[in-house]
């Protein structure tokens, strides 16, 4: 591009993809195309989502970084392959005996971690898997100027990608890093519990390929499903808690370390 | 009324109903149905690809590999773990094959060394263990149980071996301090190998009346915090208890 | 998009320490460092102009006319940077359609609609009408139809609408001060909410802002009004920026002594960012903040300022020092803007590292885009002062 293109565009482009936005949407409104009646059973068929209410647990004593999780997520999500954009990624910690904390995700841990990450004395290491905490008190919903990430009756926390601005509030009030902007889309992107799977009965794609069951789905009501049991047996511990965010995401054996 | 402010109304009045007509008919029309956003978006969430079919899905047809797994250490393993995702192979099982991982460098993922995974995980490490053998050549994928078992302790608790064989303990066996049952190595967490459980044990070696070799570290069993469990103080893996005189 | 994955893939080589993997794009660029700069000029030049007509500041009336303008030109140009910044800018109209009243961005749209449309413009036309009036009778061609437009069809200049003009221009004064307030102490408000991130998350953020948003406009008013000057050939009002340079003084003193407040306010609760801030502070922004801001933006210009006040110095000694204070001023200023931006997201919120930004040049995000959007109020600037030409013997004499 250069710079007499450059300057014409500037003088042209954003005024002019604005009112060419309002004009086409414009036109679209006066054909009167038929959107369809939008009621519940017209999304979600036979599924209720107001029977459910989702969360997922997380053992870090049973995480071995093998990084299936974050493969699975990519292939069934369409996130993006290049190492900057997650849905999910797991996060290595290693506390040495002098009390250093190191901690490194390489590629998101995609394809596990096979280089170590200190050669001092460990004191004690552990994986941390990690991906949006679906907060009950979302800040990214907040701060969201259009509406354009919400979340759904059953507690999920999802991404209206058709009509996201892409002026990527959300990105900076998500206090985890939970969320990207899809360079395809050039709007905000972020897990939906695999919202399309759980609403058909299935796992999340992370949770079906968890080698060793590390990953825990289930409701937060129910007592008789996975997930109840799992935070009664376990002491759990929500990440960055004082931030009133009220995270989803239960952690059992959570250290004080991860952040 | 002034001139000025007649006109200056009138416009802004005009301004406002004009905002208000063509948002009236801007507007999503499922927006607010169930909150703030487009209802309509759900549908576009909702309608997105399936890639990873389930593990029950592959149980219909596969269930013979299916009952062998489940009986097996790799219970518990889904098939797409292994098999990359197969929703396109369950709509079309001759159009699209589910590729099997068959090279040496895809089970070490899991089960290669690495300090940080939980004791007890079985993991190998990867130059020394049957070097240039791939994996599925002794162990069948559906049921990895070893072809010999493995006599030592080191294959599972990697992490605790290298850790003692650095610490002053490295000569003593495992077998030292826990008794482990033949059948432990089949089912782990069936049969615990057991533990110390008082002072007197470390005393064997450790009091000051014990008759092993002169250079072992000797402690007042009686005023050595009395009160404590050893291992509460020295983790028996790596005591550091030679470390703290030399400073 | 292969040209910023390349850029990304060199960010992720510079990263100090842990970041969360999705941290590695910086999404706020230089647009929207620009966006609150511009905003507090705005802001600044309204407040400044507000002076004369509420609290009577008699020395300054050669710069209120044009301080109005000055505002005007840089409000146009104040959303630019951030639709051309949106990932989809054709969807921007959604803000007015279905704005979400949690979202403290969502209110941009109202808080800027009511303070054009409301109080500037509304102003400008109150204290304008009788000129507008007069030129559209006298002008003729493009600009004839122009200004007719203008007056709105508000043609009666008897005594008493002039009259009631005055008194509507005050009120509306009176309307704006806090509604500049608003607009600014708004802008700081976007980043001192956002509780994920500690450097900017802050009750003092809005003020600080707007303290610096007054410091930036008396400063542009004072360039402005003595580069104008020397282009009109006219001889400068010592008596007038004399007291624009006082007024920078002590809004100088104001916000410094908010920032020192904030900083030893963090620095005395030692929460848990201090590590991480501290490591910022000395590293990535040791430049921009230390250097820029503080030294060179803040009391460099402070302590030459006081020089003209204590001392007795000549006229030609004391317009130099306010022409550079002003310029310094005006680039600390930005400075302050960069490093709440810039420096917000050069930190992991896991408080475990440091990242860099990599700015584009050409890009729509890049660095001449930014440049284009500082230099394009200006441009306006000049199309309106020609239009409406702020200088007192410009002002039409009606013959009663």
């Amino acid at each position: 591009m250069n710079r007499r293109d450059l300057l014409k565009n500037l003088l042209i482009i954003p005024p002019g993809i604005f009112l060419g936005g309002l004009f086409t949407k414009i036109l679209s409104l006066l054909k009167k195309t038929p959107l369809g009646k939008i009621s519940l059973e017209s999304i979600y068929e036979k599924y209720n989502p107001h029977e459910h209410y989702y969360a997922m647990g997380i053992d870090i004593d049973k995480c071995i970084g093998c990084g299936r999780c974050v493969e699975a997520c990519k292939i069934e999500n369409n996130v993006p392959q290049e190492p900057f954009f997650f849905r999910t990624w797991v996060e290595r910690y290693v506390i040495t005996v002098d009390g250093e904390t190191k901690v490194d995700s390489p590629e998101g841990g995609i394809h596990g971690f096979p280089e170590t990450l200190t050669e001092k004395e460990i004191l004690r290491t552990f994986f941390v898997p990690k991906l949006c905490n679906h907060c009950d008190n979302p800040p990214c919903v907040q701060v969201c100027p259009v509406g354009a990430t919400y979340k759904s009756i059953d507690g999920a926390v999802l991404v209206d990608k058709d009509y996201c601005i892409g002026c990527r509030y959300c990105i900076q009030a998500c206090p985890y890093g939970a969320r990207y902007l899809h360079p395809e889309t050039h709007t905000a992107d972020k897990c939906t519990f695999c919202y399309h799977r759980i609403v058909k009965g299935l796992q999340p794609a992370c949770v079906e390929v968890c080698p060793t069951g590390a990953r825990i789905f289930g409701e937060v009501k129910p007592r008789n499903n996975p997930l109840a049991r799992f935070v009664r047996f376990n002491k759990i511990g929500v990440l960055k808690p004082y931030l009133n965010t009220d995270p989803k995401v239960y952690y059992a054996n959570l250290d004080k370390e991860v952040t | 009324m002034p001139q000025q402010i007649k006109y200056l109304f009138g416009l802004a009045i005009a301004l406002i109903i004009i905002f208000f007509i063509v948002r009236h008919y801007l507007m999503s029309p499922s927006f607010g149905l169930f909150g703030h956003y487009r209802a309509a978006s759900l549908k576009t969430v909702v309608s997105q690809e399936i890639k990873y079919a389930g593990e029950i899905a592959c149980t219909e047809c596969h269930d013979d590999i299916f009952t062998l797994k489940e009986k097996s250490y790799h219970r518990g393993v889904a098939c797409e773990v292994c098999h990359s995702p197969a929703y396109a192979h369950t709509q079309d099982p001759s159009e699209h094959k589910p590729p099997a991982p068959r090279k040496r460098a895809y089970c070490p993922l899991c089960h290669g060394y690495n300090p940080t995974r939980p004791t007890g995980f079985p993991q190998i490490d990867p130059v020394t263990h049957n070097p240039g053998n791939p994996c599925i050549s002794c162990h069948n994928p559906h049921d990895p149980t070893p072809p010999v078992t493995p006599q030592g302790c080191e294959p599972c608790h990697t992490q605790i071996a290298r850790t003692k064989i650095v610490s002053p303990h490295a000569p003593l066996p495992c077998t030292q301090c826990h008794i482990a049952k033949e059948e432990h190595k089949l089912n782990p967490r069936v049969a615990l190998p057991s533990k110390p459980r008082n002072r007197e044990f470390c005393g064997q070696c450790h009091s000051q009346e014990a008759e092993s070799s002169p250079e072992i570290p000797r402690v007042d069993m009686k005023s050595h915090y009395s009160g404590f469990l050893c291992w509460e103080c020295h983790y028996p893996h790596h005591p550091e208890a030679r470390l703290k005189k030399e400073e | 998009m292969e040209k910023s994955f390349e850029r990304l893939a060199i960010s992720l080589k510079e990263v100090a320490g842990f970041i969360y993997p999705n941290e590695i794009e910086l999404h706020w660029s230089i647009l929207i460092v620009v966006y609150p700069y511009i905003t507090g000029l705005v802001a600044g030049a309204f407040i400044l102009a507000s002076l004369e007509r509420v609290f009577n500041v008699k020395e300054v009336e050669p710069t209120y006319r044009l301080s109005l303008l000055t505002a005007l030109a840089f409000l146009i140009v104040a959303p630019l940077p951030l639709v051309a910044h949106l990932g989809h800018p054709e969807r921007a109209f959604e803000i007015f359609l279905t704005p979400n009243f949690r979202s403290a961005m969502a209110m941009f749209g109202f808080v800027y609609a009511w303070y054009l449309l409301v109080v500037l413009l509304v102003e400008l036309w109150f204290e304008y009408r009788k000129d507008i009036v007069v030129w559209s009778k006298k002008e003729k061609g493009l600009k004839r139809i122009i200004y007719l437009v203008l007056t709105l069809g508000a043609s009666d200049l008897s005594e008493k609408s002039l009259r009631f003009d005055k008194k509507a221009g005050k009120i509306i004064t009176i309307i704006g001060v806090p509604s500049a307030f608003l607009l600014h102490g708004y802008v700081g408000f976007i980043f001192g909410s956002v509780k994920a991130n500690p450097w900017w998350s802050s009750v003092l953020m809005p003020v600080v802002f707007l303290f610096s948003a007054i410091v930036s406009g008396i400063a542009l008013m004072i360039l402005l009004y003595m580069v104008i000057t020397l282009f009109r050939k006219k001889p400068i009002e010592m008596s007038c920026i004399d007291k624009l340079a006082s007024f920078l003084l002590y809004a100088m003193i104001l916000d410094f002594s908010l920032e020192n407040l904030d900083f030893i306010h963090r620095i005395y609760e030692s929460e848990e960012s201090i590590k991480i801030l501290y490591q910022l502070l000395i590293s990535k922004l040791f430049i921009s903040m230390v250097v820029i801001q503080i030294l060179l933006g803040t009391i460099v210009p402070m302590v030459l300022l006081a020089w003209t006040k204590l001392g007795h110095l000549p006229d030609e000694l004391r317009r130099l020092i306010y022409f550079c204070s002003a310029i310094l001023t005006l680039i600390g200023i930005f400075s302050i803007r960069w490093n709440v931006v810039i420096g917000g997201q050069l930190f992991s919120k896991s408080l475990r590292g440091l990242t860099t930004y990599k700015m584009e040049l050409l890009g729509i995000e890049g660095l001449l885009v930014a440049l284009f959007f500082l230099v394009l109020p200006f441009i306006i600037l000049y199309i309106l002062v020609a239009l409406f030409p702020p200088w007192k013997e410009a002002e039409v004499k009606l013959e009663t």
